[in-house]
């Protein structure tokens, strides 16, 4: 995972609530395994009803279309798990969301591929939110997840929380697989207590199978 | 110290703290689909990690399948490409998949249970977002994302900080027609979509003790779209009634062991949890969205609300939804014509919400101009419910009668409605575009559909059954 310390960028506001991933990340008709996770952010809401580029969407707007930061309410992530809804915003630079608050699974879709989700308190939110509508794209934010301080033009600096290990994690790109598999041994002994214990859980088999065909 | 059942599978579960302060929570059951399995299988294969239980792991083909009579890989072309990476991904790590024609093909929250893949008080994952169904067994389930799933895959454990504790009691007995759609989508309209967001939610209460198996998959379905990590019912007889027999259980001795071992299951009486809230479900009447959240929510008797009426927070949301739903406040939704009816999807397909729909068309006809499709949950479900006949009534009706799988619930699988049409749906989402682009979802029971497809309007189906509509 791409280690995330600091980014300067634009900030765009996007000022609604559950922003979902179907908004996010739409499922389209004709794709494949690869997918255009550039073109997916997004997708519908950039464009009108013939198919052309809507000006009024915000990421249209000539001040944020380079946008790397966005800024939006509560609850953002709502729906699917896909996690196409961070990868659309990683090929578009967008490495920081600053919310009122995450969607449980989206939050751990961020934080799984390096992308900072700042959560601020709904005051703060909402200064934030007002600073970043004024500023309207006239000169980058920097967050930084070292100093957990948010700077820029329009105002002071603005600390926020991030829990430790979210903050660590992202900070030094950690292979969360990696982590884990320093505890196999952990695992191992997990399973051969379970099995013990409630054998049930450490065995599925097709009991048609077991009955039909030899043992 | 008292615990909820929710504290006592997670302790049981707990392997240990990783470094980082996540705890790692033992994965008994992980179940696959084909949309996101390649990227797993992809990844591990180039890091050269290895899957060490794919006896512990199960596939299936749901989310891009076409529904189509005959179906092939190629059938929706746009699924082709993942049908088949699955199928590679699948035979390469020895994971079991229930491919496209495998007689135990179906979604994934419909077979795992159906086949006994689910255990109560056991842990299971999926990487998709409504794997709590699976909750009306008594499992702990958790929806997870890709990475999330790549890491299932190669540890067998999820990472994660423990959610908070939430009960909601569900208390009354459901009038006629009144099913656990009806009640989880009013839990939604009040609780707001990120009500149970960071919680795991044990559904409790008297209407909840009195839903057969299959409704206690459509509440625990539908904790998602209240924000909800995880949601379950604590097992009970009628949960054990429902799993005896099925064939990936323990046989034998060990099912009388592991029997015993679920009659504990249960929160001890003086536990606490971080959140309570009640739902009387007593005076409910059928429910249906009319905006293009799961929380936009009114009785079938009732209006698409006044902006005055919803709370602040709410208005904006109801303001975008009115537009793209062509409502205006104050409009009844019984009465509007629909130009599509969808029964199916993981929330409820199983056989006794296709029995409900039957009931409800048997003899009738589907109103002119409205397209209807029944999607059975799995191939299973297709079968059972072939055998008993409701494939005919459905079909002498004017519905259409499709293979299992997810269809028109996201339309991955090319299954939509033309844009501008109006479509009452048995799924899980309203969101704009997802059934296509610009249809205007509304989420309903089996029965409400069903009715709705007859009349060709919105409909109480308790009128139709009186033969009022």
């Amino acid at each position: 995972m791409q280690p995330f310390t600091r980014h300067t960028a634009v900030a765009a506001p996007l000022l609604k609530d559950d922003m979902n991933t179907d908004q996010i990340a739409p499922v389209l008709h004709s794709r494949g395994l690869k997918e255009d996770y550039k073109a997916m952010l997004f997708y519908r809401a950039r464009r009108r009803d013939d198919g052309s580029e809507d000006p009024d969407f915000v990421l249209n707007k000539p001040q944020f279309r380079n946008a790397g930061i966005l800024v939006t309410g509560n609850n953002f992530g709502a729906g699917s798990s896909r996690e196409s809804a961070v990868w659309s915003m990683i090929a578009n630079d967008i490495r920081v969301i600053v919310a009122k608050s995450f969607a449980d699974i989206y939050r751990e879709n961020c934080l799984q591929n390096g992308v900072l989700p700042v959560v601020l308190a709904p005051e703060d939110a909402d200064a934030f939110i007002a600073r970043v509508v004024k500023v309207n794209g006239d000169g980058p934010f920097t967050v930084d997840l070292v100093s957990q301080r948010i700077s820029g033009p329009g105002g002071p600096d603005i600390a926020f929380e991030i829990a430790a290990a979210d903050r660590t994690r992202l900070l030094e790109g950690l292979d969360d697989i990696g982590l884990t598999l320093k505890h196999m041994g952990d695992i191992k002994q997990w399973e051969e207590r379970a099995a013990a214990a409630q054998p049930w859980l450490q065995t599925a088999r097709d009991a048609r199978q077991q009955q039909g065909g030899a043992s | 110290m008292p615990r909820t059942l929710f504290d006592k599978i997670w302790d049981f579960h707990l392997v240990g703290q990783r470094a980082d302060g996540r705890d790692l929570l033992y994965i008994d059951r992980h179940v696959l689909h084909e949309l996101h399995a390649h990227h797993a299988f992809t990844q591990l294969g180039k890091q050269g990690r290895p899957i060490p239980r794919p006896d512990l792991t199960f596939a299936v083909q749901d989310h891009t399948v076409a529904t189509k009579a005959g179906r092939n890989d190629d059938t929706n072309p746009s699924g082709t490409a993942f049908l088949r990476a699955m199928r590679e991904g699948t035979r390469k790590n020895g994971i079991k998949l229930f491919d496209i024609d495998d007689p135990d093909q179906g979604i994934s929250h419909v077979v795992a249970p159906e086949l006994g893949i689910v255990l109560p008080g056991a842990t299971h994952a999926v990487p998709d977002s409504h794997a709590s169904t699976v909750g009306g067994l008594g499992a702990l389930a958790f929806g997870c994302g890709t990475s999330e799933m790549t890491h299932i895959l190669a540890t067998q454990v999820i990472a994660m900080k423990k959610p908070k504790r939430m009960r909601a009691r569900l208390d009354g007995g459901l009038g006629a027609h009144v099913s656990a759609k009806d009640v989880a989508l009013r839990l939604i309209a009040e609780l707001g979509v990120a009500g149970a967001r960071g919680h795991v939610v044990e559904y409790a209460g008297s209407a909840v003790r009195g839903m057969p198996i299959e409704q206690r998959m459509t509440l625990c379905n539908l904790n998602i779209e209240m924000g909800g990590r995880s949601g379950f019912v604590a097992p009970d007889e009628t949960t054990f009634k429902w799993l005896a027999g099925r064939p990936y259980l323990p046989q034998g001795a060990e099912w009388d062991r592991a029997l015993a071992h679920w009659r504990t299951l249960a929160t001890d009486d003086d536990a606490s949890f971080d959140r309570e809230v009640t739902l009387d479900c007593g005076a409910l009447e059928p429910q249906i969205t009319w905006g293009t959240d799961p929380s936009q929510v009114v009785g079938i008797s009732g209006r698409v609300p006044e902006p005055a009426a919803l709370d602040a927070s709410r208005r904006a949301a109801a303001e975008g939804a009115f537009a793209y739903m062509d409502l205006k406040p104050g409009t009844p939704l019984a009465g509007l014509p629909v130009n599509r009816v969808f029964i199916g999807s993981c929330t409820n397909a199983r056989l006794p919400d296709l029995e409900v729909a039957a009931a409800v068309v048997r003899g009738r006809k589907v109103a002119d101009g409205v397209v209807a499709l029944v999607v059975p949950g799995s191939s299973t479900v297709k079968r059972q419910a072939e055998a008993k006949g409701l494939d005919r009534v459905f079909r002498e009706a004017g519905f259409a009668w499709g293979e299992s799988g997810c269809s028109m619930c996201a339309g991955g699988n090319g299954d939509r409605g033309e844009p501008g049409e109006r479509c009452v749906s048995t799924t899980n989402r309203n969101f704009e575009n997802r059934q296509g682009p610009k249809v205007r979802t509304h989420l309903a029971s089996p029965a409400t559909a069903a009715a709705t497809a007859i009349v060709g309007r919105i409909a109480d189906v308790r009128q139709l059954a009186r033969g009022a509509a």
